[in-house]
């Protein structure tokens, strides 16, 4: 007793002195230059990603093309002069585009030049072509200039990611390609548009026709999934956990590994996905409805978690200010602390949606990392997501798909900005503070 | 009043989806061909998938990157139509998965499509490096045969302790992890070459497959090789930031970055396009895919698929494959491999 007593008699005297004060001050400013440089290394890091991701997208929006006088032969579309579509489907169109090339550059009569000269432009022009025809029949016969895309050699030889100077056997577009290349400049007939291909198109392997339209698609049918699935189940939980339970045993065991179920790495729920969505339902493989199960499996524990604690939130007199005058306890849950507690449960629904729509490493296991060039049209079709379809275009060997990784990226990270924002919004709008 | 009844039509709303949802599980039968199987033969699959799908009525099949072993596994696993049709592999068919698919009832049809070259490149700043499949080996083996012929864990920590004549900068090899099949036919082919080039080794050999297999195939673990992931492309940009470094990885990747990699000469043969087709470089493997018979009458599309792979507007010498980086089969062997395919011609071991 004598002690304690003692000592705040001693520490007044001792704090007090002109140094010990000094030291005082110094480690208060040594740790807010610590606090400032952290953020300053955060900020610096950040800038950093977004920079040389941005650096390196921004080229994959604009795409080299390549103005050809078209001549639409009768002869090469429907010999028949049928009409019929599936002649003017089956029909090879990319004939049309070699030959617009061929009466372009008419010195070229070698074999192997001509080949070459084929190579300036994508192999899906014929495509391009195909749809044009399908949709005016009207056009067979005609003569008219078209910008068809380049290959994506070209395309990245013209953007100077290869160097003009190195040696022949080391560039992919040669010498005579580059005369030609410079021959079309001169006149006009090479340039570089808006990609809206990049926004329109699914999955390919020619980094010029590759879109993210498909995996946008695939996405939002999983999410669309995800949040059917583990809002109502989250949020369900969260009320009666918070409002109806008692507080036993049971509630406590359950609480415990909701929360742990929150910590767990999400590749387990691809596995337990695979075991039982697979295996025992029979559920196709890479469809959106079992990504989605999954990813609502991961994601309804942050909802249960965010939901208490806004439910938590709500002060106790509202809900005895409502018992007070008669209602019952549902009464009371459904009419008064639900819509009090609605904005902070969005929040953390938006937040949770947001991680799963990042995620790539459950839906690995339930064979939605896929190369899928048809855009899904229900839950069942097979389907590919946004970050699924930046992993795979990391991986491939063309050089143009680089660019398109890192602007694959650019709208990810908006599309989560945009719902951070929403949450962020939904909070400032609706939050009530007591 | 109104906030409420958002609340209310929100949670309804969404349960009612989900419950719709959890009953329409589908039943119906499969439209578009399931492949599976290696990552070196996936960008030759999609590139014939997507032009089958666009060329034809068909759906396009889809197509996922497993692993050869993986797909194997996924293939085997029964004919049933939740099993995959195709699977590609890097390597042939091992005895064991050919016995798990004929216990499991399934009929395979096997497809040889063309070669693959394993290459060590460096980035172009650099010297190119020279090189014996035994130096390869001793660079990278955890254990190599001492002076005395005894078994030492690996002294060499740079390339000029080896052979004089290489230069004189750290081991630094970056390449793929134990999951690739990429990794499996570069330890047989280059790191077992170099093994029984050691008089003890051969012996070895003979008397103990297994123990040779150990010494041969185990890479060197104190950091000298770096398990690069399967990312091939994340190699190539270290290599490029690190002209020191090494790199192990397909052919494809090589030809794509010719302007900023070079590739070793491996005992005396460059690694080009007419070595590799014509056998001359020693590391180099063939590619497969292997078709399931019973699958063919159930799913649309298959043999069509097949007869679009073995067109030679695909697989040939002109081919859109060869554009993505395959090396094609000799004519001879292209003719009677598309007729055995499109016959449907079954495997046995």
């Amino acid at each position: 007793m004598t002690d304690t007593t003692a000592t705040p008699l001693t520490r007044p005297q001792r704090g007090s002195s002109p140094r010990l004060l000094r030291q005082r001050h110094a480690a208060e400013r040594r740790f807010r230059i610590y606090g400032i440089s952290a953020i300053v290394i955060a900020a610096v890091v950040l800038v950093a990603l977004l920079g040389s991701i941005a650096n390196r997208g921004a080229s994959a929006f604009f795409q080299t093309e390549i103005a050809l006088d078209i001549y639409f032969d009768p002869e090469v579309i429907d010999p028949e002069g049928t009409r019929a579509p599936d002649a003017l489907y089956s029909a090879n169109y990319q004939t049309l585009a070699k030959r617009a090339l061929a009466t372009r550059f008419p010195e070229v009569t070698d074999r192997r030049a001509k080949r070459a000269l084929t190579r300036l432009i994508s192999s899906g022009a014929g495509f391009e072509l195909r749809g044009m025809v399908l949709a005016t029949p009207a056009l067979i016969g005609t003569t008219a200039r078209y910008w068809i895309k380049s290959s994506d050699d070209v395309d990245s030889f013209v953007k100077n990611n290869v160097a003009r100077d190195a040696p022949e056997s080391d560039r992919r577009v040669k010498d005579n390609e580059i005369v030609w290349l410079d021959a079309l400049i001169a006149s006009g007939d090479l340039g570089t548009r808006f990609d809206t291909t990049f926004f329109t198109a699914s999955d390919s392997r020619e980094p010029e026709q590759a879109g993210i339209w498909g995996a946008v698609v695939g996405s939002f049918l999983t999410l669309v999934v995800t949040l059917s699935l583990s809002f109502p189940i989250g949020v369900l939980a969260a009320l009666y956990l918070e409002e109806f339970a008692p507080k036993n045993r049971w509630t406590d065991l359950i609480e415990v590994n909701i929360n742990n179920l929150a910590a767990v790495p999400s590749i387990v729920f691809g596995l337990l996905g695979l075991a039982m969505f697979l295996s025992i339902f029979g559920m196709p493989r890479s469809a959106p409805i079992v990504g989605g199960l999954v990813l609502a499996l991961m994601t309804f524990p942050t909802i249960i978690i965010a939901a208490r604690a806004a439910l938590t939130a709500v002060p106790p007199s509202v809900r005895e200010a409502a018992l007070a005058v008669g209602a019952s306890k549902l009464q009371v849950t459904l009419h008064h602390v639900l819509p009090l507690a609605m904005p902070g449960v969005m929040t953390g629904t938006i937040i949770g949606m947001a991680r799963a729509l990042g995620e790539t490493a459950p839906l690995l296991m339930i064979g939605m990392v896929a190369f899928i060039v048809d855009i899904p049209g229900s839950f069942t079709d097979p389907a590919t997501v946004l970050p699924v379809q930046i992993y795979l275009w990391a991986d491939s060997p063309e050089r143009a798909f680089v660019a398109k990784t890192s602007a694959a990226i650019l709208v990810l990270l908006a599309f989560l900005v945009a719902m951070n924002a929403l949450a962020v919004i939904l909070r400032r709008r609706f939050e009530r503070r007591w | 009043m109104i906030k409420q009844s958002l609340a209310m039509a929100v949670v309804a709303g969404a349960t009612l989806a989900s419950v719709t949802m959890a009953a329409a599980i589908p039943a119906q039968a499969r439209e578009q061909i399931r492949i599976v199987g290696s990552s070196t033969v996936f960008p030759f699959s999609t590139a014939v998938a997507e032009n089958f799908g666009k060329t034809t009525n068909f759906k396009t099949p889809v197509v996922e990157s497993t692993g050869t072993g993986g797909g194997m596994k996924l293939f085997c696993a029964g004919a049933g139509e939740d099993t995959p049709d195709i699977t590609n592999a890097s390597r042939r068919i091992k005895k064991s998965e050919y016995e798990t698919c004929t216990k499991n009832g399934i009929e395979i049809t096997e497809v040889k499509i063309g070669f693959d070259g394993i290459v060590l490149a460096n980035a172009k700043s650099a010297k190119r490096l020279t090189l014996s499949k035994q130096e390869i080996y001793l660079a990278l083996a955890k254990q190599v045969p001492g002076p005395d012929g005894k078994l030492i864990d690996n002294p060499y920590h740079t390339w000029n302790q080896i052979n004089p004549a290489l230069p004189a900068t750290k081991i630094e090899v970056l390449g793929p992890p134990p999951t690739s099949g990429t990794r499996d036919a570069f330890v047989e082919l280059a790191m077992e070459g170099g093994a029984r080039t050691f008089d003890t080794l051969k012996a070895l050999k003979k008397e103990n497959k297994k123990a040779f297999k150990a010494v041969a195939h185990t890479l060197r673990e104190d950091g000298a090789y770096i398990e690069a992931g399967e990312n091939d492309n994340l190699i190539v940009q270290k290599l490029e930031a690190n002209p020191k470094a090494v790199g192990i990885f397909g052919f494809s990747f090589l030809d794509q970055n010719a302007d900023k990699l070079q590739g070793a000469i491996v005992d005396g043969i460059e690694p080009t396009f007419e070595k590799i087709a014509g056998g001359d470089y020693g590391v180099s493997r063939s590619l497969y895919f292997y078709v399931k018979q019973q699958h063919v009458d159930q799913v649309p599309g298959i043999k069509e698929f097949v007869a679009e792979f073995t067109n030679d507007r695909a697989w040939g010498e002109d081919g859109y494959l060869v554009d993505k980086g395959l090396i094609p089969l000799p004519a001879a062997d292209r003719k009677a491999m598309r007729d055995a395919a499109n016959g449907m011609a079954s495997l046995s071991m």
